[in-house]
């Protein structure tokens, strides 16, 4: 499996090079991080030939936020205990770290409005046109053609976990069962490694997710079932993008109402 | 150059780049990195597909110095429908990257042309709203990574 990663950049335009060096951020860590390239350090790790305190500074410290999230999720998200052959696995974690890290690179160059998708995670800055945020449409988890939901998110992050595409990956490690409360569950908030993190933990709760999202301040969460219903907490009912009415009576002082 | 050109009359730039990370699953064992910048009005445009695609990539063809070409990668099946890759590449360079993902039920294959939601909240329409990207396990997928691959293979990338 790839995580194809994308970025949208508006006006004010970086400093040249700002794209590159994301992208090299983002190779690093991939060399890093990543358990089938034979020389990373999680490899090393997983087969033996180092142990954590030879790990580099980086990725120490994403061990340790895994082991945080392990115990504030009660085991929901354990980059430890989550695969099978116990390889320590933190990619639910790192893949948003790595677009928040690799967006230290365009806010350097100075890029204020800008938008990077990885992997269906989303880290959005600033506005897509003025007065306008970006519009982040969650699928529907069954159909790759539909939005089911349309979220209005500036300065922040959206990330989404399920099962529909990836299988049956997503382990409850209590249980070592595949969790089926929910087809999909959407986090919304300041920090996309957190939100992917939260996301994944989230889902394994199936409902129970949703109250676990709105404990954390800041961070809302959008759930669909399997029986396509859906439903949401406040955070995410603040920034849901409606329609405005169609009809709207003209009078000499208003103005229609627009859908942009 | 050409594009700035065309940027500035449209007042609004926008610049993407994509590239191809593995940071788990089996599969792609080289890192595919797709450095591209497009230029469009508000998203990347999907631009038209030259006569050139194809779903074959027994012979890979290297991509021309100069014009823009398409390659569509081979169909990959998951039980949640049909995935195909389509790469776009002008003057050497790849320009866009789309899935098109063929639908359950038959329906457009467009993301962009939303359907009405299956939610009973009347207060959500996403059909009107225009959106940037969408948030899923869309990209994720193998079968989006394998038919990539083949659009790259096809184009000589």
């Amino acid at each position: 499996m790839g995580t194809a990663v994308s970025i949208h950049v508006r006006a004010p335009l970086p400093a040249a090079g700002a794209i590159e060096a994301a992208c090299a951020v983002l190779h690093d860590i991939d060399r890093r991080f990543s358990l089938y390239r034979p020389d990373s350090e999680l490899g090393r790790l997983a087969r033996g030939e180092i142990d954590e305190t030879a790990l580099s500074p980086d990725v120490r410290w994403v061990l340790a936020a895994c082991d945080d999230l392990a115990r504030t999720s009660g085991g929901a998200f354990d980059a430890r205990r989550h695969r099978a052959d116990g390889v320590v696995d933190p990619s639910g974690f790192v893949k948003g770290w790595a677009v928040e890290e690799a967006s230290r690179c365009l806010d350097d160059a100075g890029a204020r409005n800008y938008l990077i998708s990885g992997g269906g995670d989303i880290l959005a800055r600033g506005e897509s046109a003025p007065g306008r945020p970006w519009r982040v449409g969650i699928r529907h988890p069954a159909d790759p053609t539909t939005v089911i939901a349309v979220l209005a998110v500036s300065d922040g992050a959206v990330a989404t976990s399920g099962l529909y595409e990836r299988g049956d990956h997503i382990r409850d490690p209590g249980s070592a069962a595949v969790p089926r409360g929910l087809a999909s569950l959407t986090v919304v908030g300041p920090s996309l490694a957190w939100a992917d993190a939260y996301a994944t933990a989230a889902f394994a709760m199936g409902l129970d997710g949703l109250a676990w999202i709105h404990g954390h301040p800041g961070h809302g969460a959008f759930a669909v079932t399997p029986d396509d219903r859906a439903t949401w907490t406040p955070v995410v009912e603040e920034c849901l993008v409606r329609e405005t009415p169609r009809q709207v009576p003209l009078s000499a002082s208003s103005h229609a109402a627009g859908v942009s | 150059m050409m594009f700035r050109r065309l940027a500035l009359s449209i007042s609004a730039l926008a610049l993407a780049a994509a590239l191809l990370l593995n940071f788990q699953g089996p599969g792609q064992a080289s890192i595919a990195v797709l450095d591209t910048t497009s230029v469009s009005g508000s998203s990347i445009s999907s631009g038209p597909t030259s006569g050139s695609s194809s779903g074959s990539t027994s012979t890979a063809t290297p991509a021309p110095a100069t014009g823009t070409a398409s390659y569509t990668g081979d169909l990959v099946s998951t039980r949640f429908g049909d995935v195909k890759v389509q790469v776009t590449v002008t003057d050497g360079t790849i320009t866009d990257v789309q899935a098109l993902a063929l639908p359950v039920g038959g329906h457009s294959g467009q993301i962009s042309n939303v359907v009405a939601p299956l939610l009973r909240s009347e207060a959500l329409a996403a059909k009107s709203a225009s959106i940037d990207v969408i948030s899923g396990a869309t990209y994720t997928s193998r079968a989006y990574a394998t038919s990539l691959q083949s659009a790259l293979d096809a184009a000589g990338l």
